[in-house]
Order: C-alpha cells, then sequence, then structure tokens
C-alpha cells in the first residue's frame, strides 16, 4: 500500500519535472534565437529541410483532401437542394481546420521524426557535449534554426495545402460531378473572410512551434528519459514518443485554438 | 553550386507560399489594394433581422456596396444602418431601400430601387423610403392565427 502511494508520489514529481524542463527548454530555445550570431544560413538549409522537401507531400494530400471534400460535401449537400454552397464548404473546413492541421500532421511525420531522431543520435553519441566544451551552445546551434524555419515553413506549407485543397474540391465538385463553375467559386469568395484566413496562420504558427518544441525536447533529453534505455532503442522509442505526442498535442490545440478564436 | 541550388528551392517555395497567401487574402479576405472608392449613407429600417455587418447591396441585382455598420437608434426603436456605396453610382432621393433574402434560407442583403426624383442624394445623406425584412414565420402565424 504505501509502495503504491510513494510509485503514485513518484510519477507525479516525474510529471511535474518533465513539464517544468519543457517549459525552459521553450524559453531557453527562443531567448536564443535572438542572440547573435545570427546563422541565416543555418535557417535556410533547415527551411529547406522543413518546408521545401514537404511541398510533395503536401500537394498530394491537399489535392485528395479537397477532392474528397468535393465529393462528400456535393453527396450531402445535394439532399438539400444547395450544391452551390459545395465552395463555401470546401474553402472553409479546408481553410480553418483541415489546412494546417493535416500540414502539421504531415510535418510531424516528414521532418518532426527525423529531426527528433537526429538530436537523440547526437545526444548518445555525446556530440551535444562536444558542443558544449567548445562553448558553443547547442540550442542556439541545433534548436533554434528549427523554430524560426518552422514558423516561416507551416504556414506558407498551409497556405499551399488550401490553394492545392481548393482546387482538388473543384475537380471532384466541378469538372466531374457537375456542380457550376461560377457559384463555386463565387460562393467561396462571398463566404471566406479574412478571420478565417487569420486563423489559419494563427494555427499554422502555433503549431509549428509545438511540433519543433516537442520533437526536438523529447531527442535533447534522451539521456532523461525515463524508460532508461539509452542507444539505438532509446531514440527509436523517444521518436515514438515524440510522434505521438505531437499529433495528439497538435489535434487538442487545434480545438482550444478553434473555441477561443472563434467563441 | 550546391549551396546555390538549395537556396533557389526554398526560394521557389517561400514565394510559392506567398502566392498561395496572397491569392487568399485578395480574392476572399476583402483585403483589396485596389478597391473602389465608397461614399457613406445611413438607412432607417424597424426590422433588419439577419442582416449583418458585411451584407452586401444590390442595385438591379448588381452588387454595389456594403454594410459598414449596424446601430440601435433606442429612441425610436429603430435599426440605422450604415452603408457604403460606390462612387459610381448615383442614387435619387425616393430610392427605396427594401431587405431581401437570396432563395429561401439564403443570405439577406439590401437590395436598392431607384426612383423617378431629380434630386440626388449625397454623400452622408439618410435614405427615407425603406422595406423592413420580411420574416416567413410572422407571416406564417399571421395566417394561422388570423384564420381562427
Amino acid at each position: 500500500m504505501l509502495k503504491l502511494l510513494a510509485r503514485l508520489g513518484e510519477n507525479f514529481l516525474y510529471l511535474l519535472e518533465t513539464t517544468g524542463r519543457m517549459g525552459m527548454f521553450l524559453g531557453a530555445s527562443f531567448a536564443s534565437i535572438f542572440r547573435p550570431p545570427y546563422s541565416i544560413y543555418a535557417i535556410v538549409r533547415q527551411i529547406y529541410f522543413f518546408g521545401a522537401r514537404s511541398v510533395t507531400v503536401i500537394l498530394i494530400v491537399g489535392l485528395f483532401t479537397g477532392m474528397v471534400l468535393g465529393l462528400q460535401g456535393y453527396h450531402n449537400l445535394k439532399q438539400f437542394g444547395s450544391e452551390e454552397l459545395l465552395g463555401s464548404a470546401v474553402a472553409l473546413s479546408l481553410i480553418q481546420e483541415l489546412g494546417p492541421v493535416l500540414t502539421a500532421l504531415m510535418v510531424i511525420g516528414r521532418a518532426g521524426s527525423a529531426i527528433c531522431a537526429e538530436i537523440g543520435i547526437m545526444r548518445h553519441s555525446e556530440q551535444i557535449d562536444a558542443l558544449e566544451c567548445m562553448a558553443i551552445d547547442p540550442l542556439k546551434y541545433l534548436v533554434a534554426p528549427k523554430f524560426v524555419a518552422a514558423l516561416i515553413s507551416l504556414p506558407v506549407l498551409a497556405f499551399i495545402f488550401n490553394i492545392v485543397g481548393i482546387f482538388g474540391g473543384y475537380l471532384a465538385g466541378v469538372v466531374l460531378l457537375g456542380v457550376s463553375e461560377g457559384s463555386y467559386f463565387q460562393g467561396m469568395y462571398n463566404s471566406v473572410e479574412w478571420a478565417d484566413i487569420r486563423l489559419c496562420l494563427i494555427k499554422s504558427l502555433i503549431f509549428g512551434v509545438l511540433i519543433v518544441w516537442i520533437c526536438t525536447f523529447k531527442g535533447y533529453f534522451l539521456h532523461l528519459s525515463r524508460t532508461g534505455v539509452f542507444g539505438a532503442e532509446g531514440v527509436s522509442r523517444v521518436t515514438t514518443d515524440a510522434v505521438v505526442f505531437a499529433s495528439v498535442s497538435i489535434l487538442v490545440w487545434d480545438y482550444l485554438i478553434g473555441s477561443l478564436i472563434l467563441s | 553550386m550546391k549551396r546555390t541550388s538549395l537556396e533557389i528551392v526554398v526560394g521557389a517555395f517561400l514565394l510559392a507560399g506567398f502566392i498561395s497567401f496572397s491569392w487568399l487574402a485578395v480574392k476572399m479576405g476583402d483585403i483589396n489594394p485596389f478597391q473602389s472608392e465608397t461614399y457613406p449613407m445611413t438607412a432607417r429600417f424597424t426590422s433588419i433581422s439577419g442582416l449583418k455587418e458585411g451584407s452586401t447591396i444590390e442595385l438591379a441585382g448588381v452588387v454595389v456596396g456594403k454594410v459598414s455598420q449596424i446601430e440601435l437608434d433606442a429612441g425610436d426603436y429603430e435599426a440605422v444602418v450604415h452603408l457604403n456605396i460606390d462612387k459610381t453610382i448615383e442614387l435619387t432621393d425616393d430610392s427605396i431601400a427594401s431587405i431581401r433574402t437570396s432563395g429561401i434560407i439564403g443570405d439577406k442583403f439590401i437590395k436598392l430601387t431607384p426612383g423617378g426624383s431629380d434630386i440626388m442624394l449625397e454623400a452622408g445623406d439618410e435614405i427615407d423610403e425603406t422595406e423592413s425584412a420580411i420574416s416567413l414565420e410572422e407571416l406564417v402565424s399571421k395566417y394561422i392565427f388570423e384564420s381562427e
């Protein structure tokens, strides 16, 4: 009985400790963004890794998401005889929800797992300690460019996703199912407001921070993770953890931001 | 060489994002730098139920402006609607502003019907002739309760 209580307390303390460490990690990383030396080239390389190389997958996912929305929306709206609302239904669901969320999930799968494993292996092979020995701030050198790159890339990817998705909805709704082209686009122009586009922007910025925060944190503190396994198995575990945790947080935060801003 | 091609890819990526963003913002967000100029006008209605800020104003079915602000005149219990109308449109002082619905369940909009007077309204003037929103439910309930 006493043992059980001790276990419970230990778990709670571990939770508090991890939360605190995550907060301090975020604070320190952000502070290091503004500290010289500024390395633009490191950021460009990270944008290439985060953003430019994700474009292909975003294009494919966006196109098919839009087509599915067009297809489903058409059959649902047809029951009420209001197919002309298809354009606004597709555009609003893409811009408000699916664009930022699916982009974030794709980026977690493509880049988030990679940066977690990369930093985890650097920690394991003591490269991070080596950086510290050379008086190079590992947060500044490794983590800060990733934050900046994610803050730039995520909105860009989300907007590409929106445009491609709208085109996908056009393909399915107008070209294949015969909704009139004018009502598809005009309905869209009339119903989408600047507030929706701003919501998309805010969401993707916050998602960008969340992705890099969780994925780099998990890798960076590989040696402190409680599973107690180090080495290859440890890296594989923290990477899995990071991907699951980041994906769940994205969906939770999506709801929180939505309810905060739409209310 | 490697470095240059990487920068080109990143540049193309950022440009694509910027183009998508500005297309969305200009086409849908009504952030239009080339917006045509408008002049203000007001109109009073006994009921505007369903009309929103940003609702369109139509003349002969063509969009000629937007509702910029809706206030309640607490003294007369009337709604005061501020309209922004395209500079190129001139209205006679006996024009009628009526609130209509597009379709049965569609959005509310203001329909302008020009009159035959020689006197033109100027910026800031009030449109005197107005017709309030017609509520389908009210009409139906009137019909039901009168026939009893």
